[in-house]
């Protein structure tokens, strides 16, 4: 088979056949429904969702550093966080009493 | 009175959206019969043309009006109908065994007189179809722009993003491609 004669009248009839060029019916509105939210030329939409993205991955962040300072065995050990925070707290106190 | 097209990309870029619409409205044929070139399924026709309106919306701002808004749109055009064939390639491995019966005798008319075997027939039509369906994104996109819409390969590296060379490359590459799947479809049928 002469496979380059093929190849020519192959091409010869898509070449032949144009493509149909009709649009579904109100195929603008469907395009249209989908627009409205993105503005081209709302640069304050942009800065606005760029800053949610950014505060959901700070959020996801800080509560990763919790769960992970939490649960890490370091800090299992020895006091009870209640008490360790009423020292703290009362620190200055203490050191109120101790001065007198 | 009729808004230039200058007039309503300037609108949308203000911010008036329904602006865009006479621009789809005068655009979307161009589009979808560039789209049928590459899908077959109206569904996938439809998510293409679809595609390439939301994005022309998106990146209007980067028209800068230096060539027609035509020009522009067609380039999003070719891309994303190359992004689509990059997506969606099915049916490639698959034999030529399954030729339905006037391809068949198409194709054994084209073996016993070559000249009687007419390039306006539907089998013929089918077929190429079928061959276009198995050559790869690049050689499709090349095959297609440079041999059967005729464009020359400077237009078909400005419309694809792709170099002058690269384009000649894959040309040469895209023939060969093609000769391949048609010996493969001849020993299919007479082996």
């Amino acid at each position: 088979m002469n496979v380059t004669e093929l190849q020519r009248k192959l091409i010869a009839a898509a070449r032949a056949k144009a493509p149909d060029d009709r649009v579904p019916y109100a195929f603008e509105k469907r395009v249209l429904a989908l627009i409205p939210g993105m503005n081209p030329s709302n640069d304050v939409a942009l800065w606005v969702r760029g800053l949610w993205q950014a505060a959901a991955s700070c959020v996801v962040i800080a509560v990763l550093c919790g769960a992970w300072a939490f649960f890490s065995p370091g800090n299992n050990s020895g006091d009870d966080l209640s008490q360790n925070l009423e020292t703290t707290l009362l620190a200055s106190v203490d050191q109120g009493d101790q001065a007198q | 009175m009729e808004r230039s097209e200058a007039e309503l990309i300037a609108a949308v870029l203000q911010g008036d959206a329904a602006s865009f619409e006479p621009l789809v409205q005068k655009y979307s044929p161009r589009v979808f019969a560039t789209a049928r070139r590459y899908a077959r399924r109206e569904s996938e026709v439809e998510d293409i043309a679809q595609e390439v309106w939301l994005k022309a919306f998106e990146k209007l701002k980067s028209f800068r009006g230096e060539a027609p808004f035509e020009h522009w749109l067609m380039r999003m055009t070719v891309r994303t109908c190359y992004d689509f064939l990059r997506g969606h390639q099915r049916n490639r491995e698959s034999s030529f065994s399954d030729l339905s019966e006037s391809e068949s005798d198409w194709l054994q008319k084209f073996v016993t007189a070559p000249e009687s075997a007419s390039d306006q027939a539907d089998a013929a039509k089918l077929l190429i179809e079928r061959v276009l369906e198995k050559l790869s994104p690049q050689a499709r996109m090349v095959i297609t722009l440079l041999e059967i819409e005729d464009r020359s390969v400077k237009e078909i590296a400005g419309l694809t993003g792709w170099s002058v060379p690269l384009v000649k490359v894959r040309a040469f590459r895209a023939r060969g491609e093609m000769r391949k799947i048609l010996s493969k479809m001849a020993k299919d049928q007479y082996l």
